[in-house]
């Protein structure tokens, strides 16, 4: 085991994490499942930032990933919101049953 | 030690991804995303990231979590119901897919990067509270500024869409 960490090893762990969340995000079929999965999404692009922000020693990566997080507590909100409203007029949480728009 | 508090806490977000992806329970899922944004926590403070790693907790394990539990509780969500069936072939072949595809993710990140020093914690400093706001109110004022608008519209459309009668 090397003493110290390779970045790539950082970058990696976020491509798998990022992976896992594309993948949740297809084959869950519960909102709230699927919505967890994009905050997923967006955890592991805020690793990329941080990463890159040691490799450069620059404060900027954090700025960003500080927004990202900001952009991320908006959108929990008004899509929770969404999800609370879609509950009331569907009674149901399965995307498979609210596709009234597909067609 | 580095390099084993890494392996830990990925070992940790990587089981708690799958944890995420694979549970019916919404909130076990809700859960399993917790243990991901701790253990991402400690690998930003070993990256030098002090006010993201308190931000990451604070704002995402404490502020978004809770929002999410509460409307799992809220609306009493159960397991998920198995409305289609999906081939056990096409399952067991996604996954397959899906391991392949980041293994190959991973060899090119490997390959196409250039051999640098690894990372040593403590490196770098740049990223105390400090140091981040002052970059945030000189540089990066306008976007600042207009993210407060940004969440202001979140607050107005949350308030809009959870009314009695929408």
């Amino acid at each position: 085991m090397p003493a110290t960490v390779p970045i790539s090893w950082y970058l990696i762990l976020s491509a798998i994490l990022f992976g896992l969340g594309v993948a949740g995000f297809i084959y869950r079929r519960n909102i709230i499942t699927v919505f967890m999965s994009i905050e997923l999404m967006l955890n592991a692009v805020n690793l990329t930032f941080i990463t890159f922000s040691y490799t450069l020693k620059k404060v900027d990566g954090h700025i960003f990933s500080f927004f990202v997080m900001v952009v991320a507590a908006a959108e929990a909100a008004v899509g929770l919101a969404i999800i609370l409203t879609v509950f009331k007029n569907r009674q149901t949480l399965m995307i498979d049953d609210i596709s009234s728009m597909k067609y | 030690m580095t390099a084993l508090i890494f392996l830990i806490f990925a070992a940790i977000a990587v089981f708690c991804g799958i944890s995420l992806v694979a549970q019916t329970h919404p909130i076990a899922s809700a859960l399993s995303l917790i243990g991901v944004m701790g253990s991402l926590a400690i690998i930003y403070l070993q990256l030098g990231g002090e006010f993201i790693a308190m931000a990451q907790m604070i704002v995402y394990a404490g502020a978004i979590m809770v929002l999410f539990v509460f409307v799992i509780m809220l609306l009493n969500a159960g397991a998920e119901a198995t409305t289609r069936q999906i081939p056990i072939l096409s399952r067991y072949l996604g996954m397959l897919l899906l391991v392949v595809f980041l293994g190959l993710i991973s060899f090119i990140i490997q390959a196409m990067l250039p051999k640098t020093e690894g990372v040593v914690f403590g490196a770098f400093q740049g990223g105390t509270a400090a140091a981040i706001g002052r970059k945030l109110f000189t540089v990066y004022l306008l976007p600042f500024e207009v993210t407060s608008v940004l969440i202001l519209i979140a607050i107005l459309g949350a308030i809009v869409l959870a009314r009695r009668e929408v």
